[in-house]
Parts: structure tokens; sequence; C-alpha cells
């Protein structure tokens, strides 16, 4: 696409852009973690917020590949896209991968249709996290929450501290000053660092049409089989989806503004198909990003109490 | 988002190519909601178009259920009020928030105003290139306006944004206006904040958040958001700053490879520069600036960079790469500005972590010179630091480090302090100067000192700075007082106009330029007098508080006793012993201090006098009852 801006600023060598100070932020962050931390993991969960993370991890250690393993929290509800599109990055990008199952969930029959998203997230995310956590003794988990996602996280730390037993305790959070994080912890507690906190979704957005940062084709428009159910379009990824009485899926041209279990999306009708028109569509839409998601929408300050609980 | 320019529709690469140069800026906002500040960050989040649909209408529809604006939109419940925090069980903190417009991106560092969140306010300013002081246009300068002031200059803040709000609860006045920002310029010289907008507004009617108020037609400066989307952002004053990379973690992928990762702190790198690591001195030349997007040809302060040197020199975390001929000091004690930030109290003696940089080494607080009341900034004697104190201290560290001192790089000069069993962030200061002692000791140490000098005189050194209108008595209480002092055996001397007019400054007439220089040999003097060991008077209308406060900070703590001879103009008028006052009235005399030039009075000094009720003799015996209450006159 031809950028034929009528009125760009003069490029001035001496001021870092906005993007510019953030990333350089994110990757000092990543390097302070990988310094200072024991056994640090990267949280990764498919999206486009994960997929900057990874770009960023990338660059902080160039020319060596970043010395963490990525960690995959897998609820088995996943799209399949996700599922293909983490496996070749991790392949292409020469990272260890760990994907963990909480494997009592699904000896349970945990899934979100029959026991809703509150339970299916407590137990397969939030759960499967600190299982995973605790087998392989990381004492330092990246995490891709932003602050200006939902009110709650705008108070959130980048070093955000958790007790042995994963919970947040607001009331013991760490001032941070300057560049200076404290990233020292007693045996058994844990830290979750979030290097993109400062980034806005539209910060991500150009980003990712900057960098050309691979993203899942789920965020593009395409035909796919939906059915409308309680107000949101759910795609019906695969047969493991009950349909109620007159459901029949159809296939519509939609789009998902972000990615978690397929049962828990809500896809948008959208044609933007590049990412040029997807930024398009985020800035000229009229709905914040988190109301795709049905997590927040269970009780009112929802993610306050799952944070406290121990969810990302 | 609503009502976003047709650029996004039409032309979305345009727009995006115009968003990628976008600078940032990082601002702290500074009051209490009293004044306004939730709604003035409501208005910026509101004005900059940030708000999607189903926010606004979650706006609307809690502004009619709990709005505090009779239905017309709340922008105060945008931001989370404290009200709420307290019943979410949240420690009052900092929160950051996010706004962008077509020109620049800023984030708010949002932090409570009361005095007990101190460590709130020095945390949310760490980061900030600006700070928006809010004043309630119906109250003005305030103490908390001026314990924030003091807050944003202690932590380097060059720019401040006076937003004088709810001009519309005061009829728009321009008087009011200007009557607090003289008032606020006067404090703020003190502190050393210079870089001033005073920006008169409702943020609640929005007059000039991003239109010029109809309202206000008497004031032509910028509106608030025109002024954050043009200041310049600080990050290029750390251009000019001598070239500091703290090396975060060497990157060896493999035999071949050897690179120093780091965030350049200061100044600017080339391929080809001659590099000194310190705290070991040894020297190479970069080789490689190199990136995951390629090497660079030039590299500047804000990018994390991976330096590759053309020697093997042996390097690890915590070490500083410098500019060869612009190294950075290493030293292990230091003189260094203190904020406590948890409930139990600092004692010194104890061992603590000091993290600047990337360094962490083990550190001791020696002394505390004196604590500072954040509302008046006097200075107390002190023995600990309770939470939210602020203090002057001496720091001992178990070996030495590279650093600059803060006001010239913050990165390489400021600390934070860890406790070494609980692991919390307990405190956190800006490193001012190296003292001079331990190993250091050897080398252009003056054995005899001015201890040494005042002891043999058998008094502490110390200037008693005179200050007040022409006729006010400076000359002749100094005269009185060292003839005091000098029955009493005590070495002293009185620098006045007449002695230093006819001398030293003799090259100087009375213009204002001429008045600065004169004031600041006078202090020079002073100074190398109070290093003799003496007792030294100056008698000087020193009538700008940036003189007095430039020659307190020539001096030692302690040392700079500043007397306000604080007779009313009337009565110096009325006695006019030069006929000066006379002359001024005529005219035959310009900038005369009181007359048309103004007389800055001390807020904070030492002690104040009133001669206009009582006798020379009575006011002698006051001040010398005062100065040995002081203890300024006795031998230690």
């Amino acid at each position: 696409m031809a950028h034929t801006a009528a009125n760009t600023p003069d490029i001035d060598p001496d001021t870092l852009t906005h993007l510019q100070r953030l990333e350089a932020e994110s990757i000092h962050i990543m390097r302070e973690v990988v310094a200072e931390a024991e056994n640090p993991v990267m949280l990764y969960s498919i999206g486009k917020d994960s997929a900057v993370m990874l770009h960023l991890a990338m660059k902080a250690f160039y020319p060596a590949v970043p010395p963490f393993p990525l960690l995959h929290v897998d609820t088995t509800w996943k799209f399949r896209a996700m599922y293909q599109f983490r496996d070749e990055m991790a392949k292409k990008l020469g990272m260890d991968l760990i994907v963990h199952i909480n494997e009592d969930g699904v000896a349970k029959g945990i899934n979100p249709f029959t026991h809703g998203s509150a339970i299916h997230t407590d137990i397969m995310k939030t759960e499967g996290l600190k299982q995973a956590l605790d087998k392989y003794g990381f004492d330092v988990a990246f995490g891709g929450a932003r602050r200006d996602e939902e009110k709650s996280r705008a108070k959130e730390r980048i070093f955000s501290f958790r007790t042995a037993q994963h919970r947040w305790d607001p009331k013991n959070q760490r001032p941070e000053l300057w560049n200076l994080y404290n990233a020292r912890k007693h045996k058994g507690e844990s830290i979750r660092v979030f290097p993109i906190s400062n980034w806005t979704e539209l910060d991500i957005w150009q980003y990712i049409y900057l960098q050309n940062i691979p993203i899942v084709p789920l965020y593009f428009s395409a035909p796919r089989p939906v059915v409308e159910r309680d107000g949101t379009l759910i795609m019906v990824d695969d047969d493991r989806m009950p349909l109620r009485a007159g459901e029949v899926p159809q296939m519509r041209n939609v789009r998902f503004r972000t990615l978690g279990c397929y049962p828990l999306t809500g896809a948008v009708e959208s044609n933007a198909s590049s990412l040029t028109e997807i930024i398009q569509e985020m800035l000229l839409t009229k709905t914040s990003e988190r109301q795709g998601r049905v997590i927040d929408h269970d009780s009112a300050g929802s993610m306050e109490k799952k944070k406290q609980e121990g969810y990302f | 988002m609503a009502h976003v320019s047709d650029l996004i529709a039409q032309d979305i690469g345009a727009y995006l190519k115009q968003h990628e140069h976008k600078s940032l800026l990082r601002f702290i906002t500074c009051g209490s909601v009293d004044d306004g500040k939730s709604t003035l960050i409501g208005r910026l989040l509101y004005e900059s178009k940030m708000l999607f649909e189903d926010q606004l209408a979650a706006l609307e529809a809690d502004s009619k259920k709990v709005g505090t604006q009779g239905g017309d939109l709340d922008f105060a419940l945008l931001v989370d009020g404290l009200a709420a925090e307290r019943e979410q069980g949240i420690t009052i903190d900092v929160a950051y928030r996010f706004f962008s417009t077509d020109r620049r991106k800023f984030i708010v560092a949002d932090t409570p105003g009361h005095e007990q969140y101190t460590r709130n306010m020095v945390t949310g300013a760490s980061t900030a290139d600006l700070a928006i002081i809010l004043v309630d246009a119906r109250h003005g300068v305030q103490t908390q306006t001026r314990r924030h002031s003091y807050l944003v200059s202690l932590i380097g803040i060059k720019r401040v944004v006076v937003a004088i709000n709810k001009m519309d609860l005061v009829g728009h006045s321009e008087a009011t206006y200007q009557r607090i920002l003289d008032d606020y310029r006067a404090f703020a010289a003190q502190l050393g904040l210079e870089d001033i907008v005073a920006i008169p507004m409702s943020a609640l009617r929005g007059d000039n958040i991003t239109a010029p108020s109809e309202q206000m037609g008497w004031y032509h400066g910028p509106t608030l958001m025109g002024y954050l989307e043009t200041v310049e952002v600080d990050q290029k004053r750390r251009l000019q700053g001598p070239f500091r990379l703290p090396v975060q973690w060497v990157n060896r992928p493999n035999l071949d490879f050897r690179g120093f990762a780091g965030t350049i702190a200061s100044g600017v790198i080339e391929p080809g520069a001659p590099v000194r690591v310190q705290p070991s001195g040894r020297t190479s030349t970069v080789k490689r600036i190199v990136t995951a997007d390629g090497d660079l040809p030039r590299a500047i302060a804000g990018q994390s960079v991976t330096l590759v040197l053309e020697d093997e020199v042996d390097i690890s975390r915590g070490d500083v790469i410098s500019h060869k001929d612009a190294p950075a000091e290493v030293a292990d004690q230091f003189e260094a500005t203190l904020v406590w930030m948890q409930d139990e109290p600092m004692m010194p003696g104890r061992a603590y972590l000091l993290k600047t940089a990337t360094r962490t080494v083990t550190a001791t607080v020696t002394e505390i010179r004196h604590k500072v009341n954040v509302n008046t900034l006097e200075h107390l004697a002190a023995k600990q630091l309770a939470l939210n104190e602020i203090a002057q201290v001496k720091l001992s560290l178990d070996r030495p480090i590279a650093f600059d001192p803060y006001e010239s790089v913050r990165e390489t000069g400021g600390f934070i302090l860890i406790d070494r069993l609980s692991n919390a962030t307990i405190g956190a200061g800006m490193l001012r100067f190296a003292l001079r002692r331990s190993h250091n000791i050897h080398m252009q140490h003056v054995d005899v000192d001015k201890a040494a000098r005042g002891a043999m005189k058998g008094q502490k050194p110390c200037v008693l700075w005179f200050t007040g209108l022409s006729g006010a008595g400076k000359s002749t209480l100094a005269n009185q007082i060292e003839k005091r002092l000098s029955a009493q055996g005590r070495h002293t001397y009185l620098l006045d106009g007449d002695n230093v007019r006819h001398g030293l400054n003799k090259d100087l007439g009375f213009t204002e330029a001429d008045r600065v220089e004169n004031i600041r040999r006078v202090a020079e003097v002073a100074k190398l007098m109070v290093d003799a060991g003496l007792i030294v008077l100056t008698a000087f209308i020193s009538p700008f508080r940036a003189e007095r406060r430039m020659a307190r900070s020539l001096m030692e703590d302690g040392e700079f006793i500043e007397i306000f001879v604080d007779t009313p103009i009337a009565v110096t008028e009325e006695r006019d012993p030069k006929g000066l006052y006379k002359k001024a009235r005529r005219g035959e005399i310009k900038n005369f201090t009181g007359i048309d030039s103004p007389y800055e009075a001390p807020e904070n000094a030492e002690i104040r006098i009133d001669t206009s009720d009582r006798s020379i003799d009575q006011c002698v015996d006051e001040l010398m009852l005062r100065l040995r209450e002081r203890g300024v006159l006795l031998a230690d």
C-alpha cells in the first residue's frame, strides 16, 4: 500500500516515535527479567498481543534465541487455526514450546458449554497455569496484559508480585520508579511481568502492521460458520459444539477482535481482510475491545476477582 | 471511537503513516479530587475521542445515576474515584491512563495528592516528562500546591503546567489568574522550576482544554491540549548528555559473538567511538551497534541496543559503558536524597540493597543530614525516617559503582532501596554527589579543613545573610552584631555594599544582570570565608529569591542563616537614610527595590525581625538570642 500522507511530520532522527519508545521499554523489561530471574517463561496465548511479545523477545535477545521457553496453557477449546499457528511459530523461531493441559479438568469433562465460562476458565486456565508454573518451577512469567484493557489493570505494576499460592495481593505491590524493577523474591514466590503494559490496542495493531508480524488468520475476515447465541456470534469451529434447538450454522463474513476459547469468543461481522482494513475498522468501530470476551461479562469487577485468584 | 477524522475512512494508509511518527509524552497530574483532577483527566480522554460508544453510553448512564453534575456528563466517573478504590480494598495508587491525538500519544500517571501518598506521587513522577499541577482558582496556591511542586522539582521534572481550574467559579477573572500565577512563580523560583506555563481553565465546562475559552478572551496562551501536543519532549535533553549504557545482559549465543545489551541512558553512540567500561576503567572502541533490524550507524538515548566492542574486555551486568573522555564518576560514598516508602522506619546503620541502573549492591545510610518538611521545605533534624518522609542522607556502599549525579543523568543517578529480608522496595532516591573519603582519602585530601579551622577559632563557621529593603536596618544590625560577636572573641567579617562595590565588584553597575553577578560574587566570597573558618555577615538588599537560594546552595546545610529584616516600606521610606526613596519617587533612580522593582520576601528565612517598633539595641538583643537558640554561635 502506498503511504501518501499529505501532512506527514518531518522525521526527526533525535526524537524516538511513540512506538520506538514503547519497543525499547519492552525490550528493557525483558532483558531485566532474563538477567535477574532463575527460570523465566513466556506465556503464549497465540493472540495478537502474544505475537507482539514474541516479536519483541526475538529483538531483545538478537542474535541469540530468547533464553526461555514459551508456555501455552491449553484449555483444549482454542480455535483450530490457533493450534496450527502456534506450532508453526515455535518451529519457525526455534523456541521451545511447552503445552500444558489441566488433565484433572479434562478427566472431569470440564467444558464451557456445560460448566459455563467462569468455571471453565477457572479450572482450565487459572488452575492450569498454576499447575504448569509449579510443575516446571518457573519463577517469572511474561504475560501480555495491557493497562488500557480494563479499569482494574490501569494500576497493575509491570512486575506483579505473586505469593507462593499464586495470589495477587493488591495491598502488597512494590513501587516502580524510573526503569528500576525489583525482581527479588523468596523461594516459591513468583512474578508476572507485563512488558507491554504501556501499549494500547492501536499501538499493538500499528506495530504488527509496521513490523509485518504474523498473526492468526482468524483476525482477518473470511466466510465462517457461525450461530448467533445470546446476541453474540459464535463460530462453530468443530463438532464438539452442541447446537441448541433451531440453531443452524450460517456462513457469514466474520472476524475476531480478540482470540480465546472459541465457544467464549464472539465474532464480529466484517469484510476487513487486510491489516489496514482491520485498523481502519477498529478506529471507526463503536465498541471497546473486551466486549467480545464473554468472561468479562460474568459479573461486575470480574477481572479484579480473577486476578486475585491467579488468572493473568 | 465515535467522530474521528475523515482521514481514517478515506485513506487509512495516510492516517497510519501520520501516526507512525507520533512522539510520546508522559506526564503526571498532581492535585486532589477537590481540584477537579479526575474531571480533568476524564475530560482529556473525552476530548481526545478515546471513548467507545459503549463506554460513552455507560458514562451517560452513570452520570444520571451517580453523577454530581445534575445529569450532565460527569467526566470524573471515567477514572476511578478514591471511594471506589477504598471499597475495593486496593492500595490508593498510581494509575496509568492513555490517550492520543493526531500529533502525539500520551501516558498519564494519575496519583492521589494527599501527603500520605507522597510515595505514589514520586513513583508516578519518576517516568514523567512534564507535570500538570492543578490549582483551584477559588483557593489559589495552597500548601499542597507547594508540596506537589517540591516533589516535582525533586524528581527532576523541568516542565510544569499550572492548571488554574474552576475559572468558571471565579467569574473567569483575569486578576485572579494573575494573582495565582504571581504567587506560584515566586514559590517555584525557589525550587528552580523555571519552565512554567499557567493555563486558566474549566475542566468541567471544557474551557481552554482543546478550544480557546470564549469566556476568557484576555488569555492568549495555549490551550492545555495545544500545549501538551507541542511542548518539546524531555527525551531530547537526554541526547545532550554524555554517553552511558548500563549493561543489562551479556549476549553470547556462540563463540563468535559477544554483545553487551542495554538501554542507552544518555547521549549518542556511533561505531568507532572510544568507550570506557566502568568501574574497571578499561577502554575499547565500539565495533558494531547490533539490533534485530540490522546494525545501526548511530543510536541515541532511550534506544535498547547491543554493543559489540573491538577488544575482548571483561564486562558483566551492572557495568556502565561510557564515552572514554566523558566517563561517569566512580565512588562508594554519596550524598543522596532519599524518599522512604514503607511503614517501618529507616534507621541509619542498617544495611539495605541498593539498585541503580543495572547494578545491585549493599548500602547503608550512615547519616541523616536533615529531613525536609514537604509542605514548608523546612529542614529538620532527624534520627530516623517514617513512611513518605524525605531526607538528605549520606550513603555508604560495599563497593564502588559508576554513577552520575541525578541532575545529569536520571538513569545512572536514581536508585531504589530493597529490604534484604522481605525483598520489598522500601525507598527510592537520587545520588547527588560523591563524598571523597574511604579509599580516596589519600588523594587530594585537604587535611586542614573547614571544621579544623573553625575549631581553632572556637566557632562553627557560618553566614548570617541579612536581606531586606533599603533602609530596613540591615547594615546597622549587621554592624552591631559583628561588634557583639567580636567582643565575645569570635572571628568575623562583614561584607556589605561599601567594601565590595569599591573593590571586588567595582566593574559592576546596577543593571539586573550586574545585580545578579554582584550577589553571586558576594556568595562565593562568603563561601571562601566560611571555609576559612569565619562567621560571615552580609548586608545586601538581595531582593530575588533565586539569588538567595543560589547563595544558600553554595553552603553546607546549617551554614546559611537567612535573616529577614522585615521593616515595612512605609517605615523604610520614612527613614530614607540616604535620600534614595525620594529620588526614586521623583524617577531619578530606576529599578529601585520596593518602588519600581520587586522585593521577593523570604518564605522560610531562619530568622525574621521587624525593626519598626523597637530600638536598635532591642533588635540586636533579640537577634543574638535567636542566634544562640539556633546554636549557630556555639562551637561544636
